[in-house]
């Protein structure tokens, strides 16, 4: 997988030594990184795997063979799928909606609002939940996918305003003027010229918000009850947690199939998230 | 609108800063209905966000109960006193505080800036090769971090058998110091973050005024003490406040390798959370500590806010 651009930062001349210094220690760190990464790849191919980093002494795929159920793999996965995929696409939708005039309009409110989006991006969801699970029994959307991916959807929704917002910002007005000039509406604007234009922005807030969904345990498990609508998150969980003898072999082929999607997606966006954090208000030297 | 004001956000967003549109306003969509895309993320934002917030602060003041929930009377400040006299809530507000300190403070943000200070200087593939590990550990799902680092330091696994090959001595460090464990375990999912956010404050630190430091002859030490960090403070301080605020939520690592455990010795405030209001079923208790677990996080985003004010 490639990295964000910024890390391609240009090398100022000096001695050897240091560099050599340097990149030793940058080995050292990242053997430390890769242990765990390592077992995770070697278990998921050797059938007698235990818990520490070994080659497989005859090394198959009988692991994924025996995770590649219906019950084990995909109809989590295909929770996963849609539980994610709605509220990205909820969230995605509402975003460029409200990142419009937050980007193109000045005015009372729009820096207050502003203000809040970026506080909310900030508060630590984990101390909702509680009060979510009380409040989604009193309403009767405990255990619905559709409440879940409303939340999931609330929940990744500040942040996506924020980072589509600084993209629109990004966007020339030249061509929207022409587009108002020849009589297009503010919504025809956003959606055949500026959308459009901003393709790239637009894929990296889409695919950020699946990401962090993909990956979220606690709002499911919290929200979700029946096994069946599970999503890959928990069921990992459970296949981890609640069996007496847990065949570790097997774990780690199923932790594969789960994290390859995101691992993936992920290096479609790196060069570009890169920009996307620098706008995300987090950096200014 | 003169073409020379409309290029005018364009040109200054490549420089990252979010450009104030020039007038304001617009002939197309003026007055109030030109806001109406706003509606959507706003009802959303307010039934799902601000409704638990206000729900929350409700329950927090009441005796609510997960079972028999047949009434539920308003008790003031009760769960709070309970709170702040109970021992095992000054317990977990001890672990989250050595919690935050080792992973967030001292962890992610040291690391993070080290990692990022030596690959200015490293050979293009060792960056481009740890750069990726961090980042894919950071990628990785949180259930499957847990379990990967749950591996690494039981008994039977990986950490201890180095231990042993280099000749040192062994222990169950899930069971001996579970909240290091769990701390070292949220340093190797969340370091990435910081490496990003240094990486790119560091690329921006203009190469002349650090080769100016080394012609006046300070030492590397002096220049990145002197120069460089006084560069990116305000970094620093975006990136602990954001790292901070990451760590505070941490719930799913920490339950999926410990469950809070042994006993109570890694149930940092998320996890004591949970446990009171599902597994003793007192809602209002739990809900309580989620109250002062949320207000600490808002104080932290207002400093943040403060922290990158200018740019909104």
């Amino acid at each position: 997988m490639s990295l964000p651009s910024l890390l391609r930062v240009p090398v100022l001349r000096r001695p050897t030594r240091a560099r050599i210094a340097a990149s030793a220690a940058l080995l050292v760190a990242a053997v430390a990184f890769a242990l765990p990464l390592v077992w995770l790849v070697l278990s998921s191919i050797d059938s007698q795997a235990d818990l520490r980093v070994k080659l497989p002494s005859s090394p198959s795929f009988g692991n994924f063979s025996a995770v590649l159920t219906d019950e084990i793999t995909f109809t989590p996965m295909l929770n996963s799928l849609v539980l994610c995929g709605s509220a990205t696409l909820l969230t995605v939708v509402c975003a460029a909606l409200a990142a419009y005039p937050l980007s193109r309009y000045r005015g009372r409110f729009s820096r207050p609002y502003l203000l809040t989006i970026l506080f909310s991006t900030c508060l630590p969801i984990t101390a909702v939940m509680v009060p979510v699970y009380g409040l989604f029994v009193q309403v009767n959307l405990i255990d619905t996918m559709s409440g879940t991916a409303l939340f999931l959807a609330a929940s990744q929704l500040p942040f996506a305003i924020w980072l589509m917002k600084n993209f629109m910002d990004g966007v020339p007005l030249v061509l929207e003027e022409a587009a108002w000039t020849d009589g297009a509406s503010g919504l025809q604007t956003l959606v055949r010229v500026v959308l459009p234009l901003m393709g790239p922005g637009l894929t990296v807030v889409t695919i950020y918000s699946f990401i962090m969904m993909w990956g979220n345990f606690f709002v499911p498990f919290m929200l979700l009850l029946t096994p069946d609508q599970l999503p890959a998150s928990v069921s990992i969980f459970t296949f981890f947690g609640n069996r007496g003898q847990v065949i570790y072999g097997q774990l780690a082929a199923f932790s594969m199939l789960y994290s390859v999607p995101v691992i993936l997606l992920y290096a479609l966006i790196a060069r570009r998230l890169g920009g996307g954090f620098a706008l995300g208000g987090a950096v200014k030297g | 609108m003169s073409a020379v004001e409309a290029a005018g956000p364009a040109a200054a967003c490549r420089g990252g800063a979010p450009p104030p549109p020039p007038g304001g306003r617009r002939a197309r969509g003026a007055g109030p209905l030109r806001w109406l895309p706003v509606v959507p993320a706003t009802v959303l934002l307010l039934l799902f966000l601000a409704g638990p917030i206000v729900y929350c602060v409700y329950t927090a003041f009441t005796d609510m109960q997960l079972t028999g929930s047949s009434h539920t009377d308003f008790v003031g400040l009760d769960n709070f006193r309970r709170a702040f006299t109970d021992p095992e809530f000054r317990n977990a507000v001890w672990l989250t505080l050595v919690f935050t300190v080792i992973s967030s403070i001292v962890g992610q943000n040291t690391l993070g800036l080290v990692l990022a200070g030596l690959m200015r200087q490293a050979a293009k593939w060792v960056r481009t090769l740890t750069g990726s590990l961090v980042i894919t550990a950071w990628v990785l799902p949180e259930i499957v971090a847990a379990f990967l680092l749950y591996a690494f330091f039981r008994r039977e696994g990986t950490l201890n058998a180095i231990l042993h090959w280099l000749h040192l001595p062994s222990q169950n460090w899930l069971f001996t110091l579970p909240i290091l464990a769990v701390s070292f375990a949220n340093v190797w999912r969340g370091t990435a973050f910081s490496m990003l956010i240094y990486s790119a404050a560091l690329s921006e630190v203009p190469k002349e005024i650090t080769e100016a430091a080394e012609v006046d002859g300070a030492s590397g030490w002096r220049r990145v003490w002197h120069v460089t960090l006084p560069m990116i403070s305000r970094s620093i301080g975006t990136n602990l406040m954001l790292n901070t605020l990451q760590t505070l939520s941490v719930f799913g690592l920490i339950w999926a390798m410990t469950r809070g455990g042994p006993g109570n010795r890694s149930t940092t405030l998320p996890v004591m959370m949970y446990d009171q209001a599902f597994n003793k079923s007192l809602i209002g208790y739990g809900t309580a500590i989620a109250l002062l677990l949320l207000l600490v996080g808002a104080l932290f985003s207002l400093v943040y806010l403060r922290l990158v004010r200018t740019e909104v």
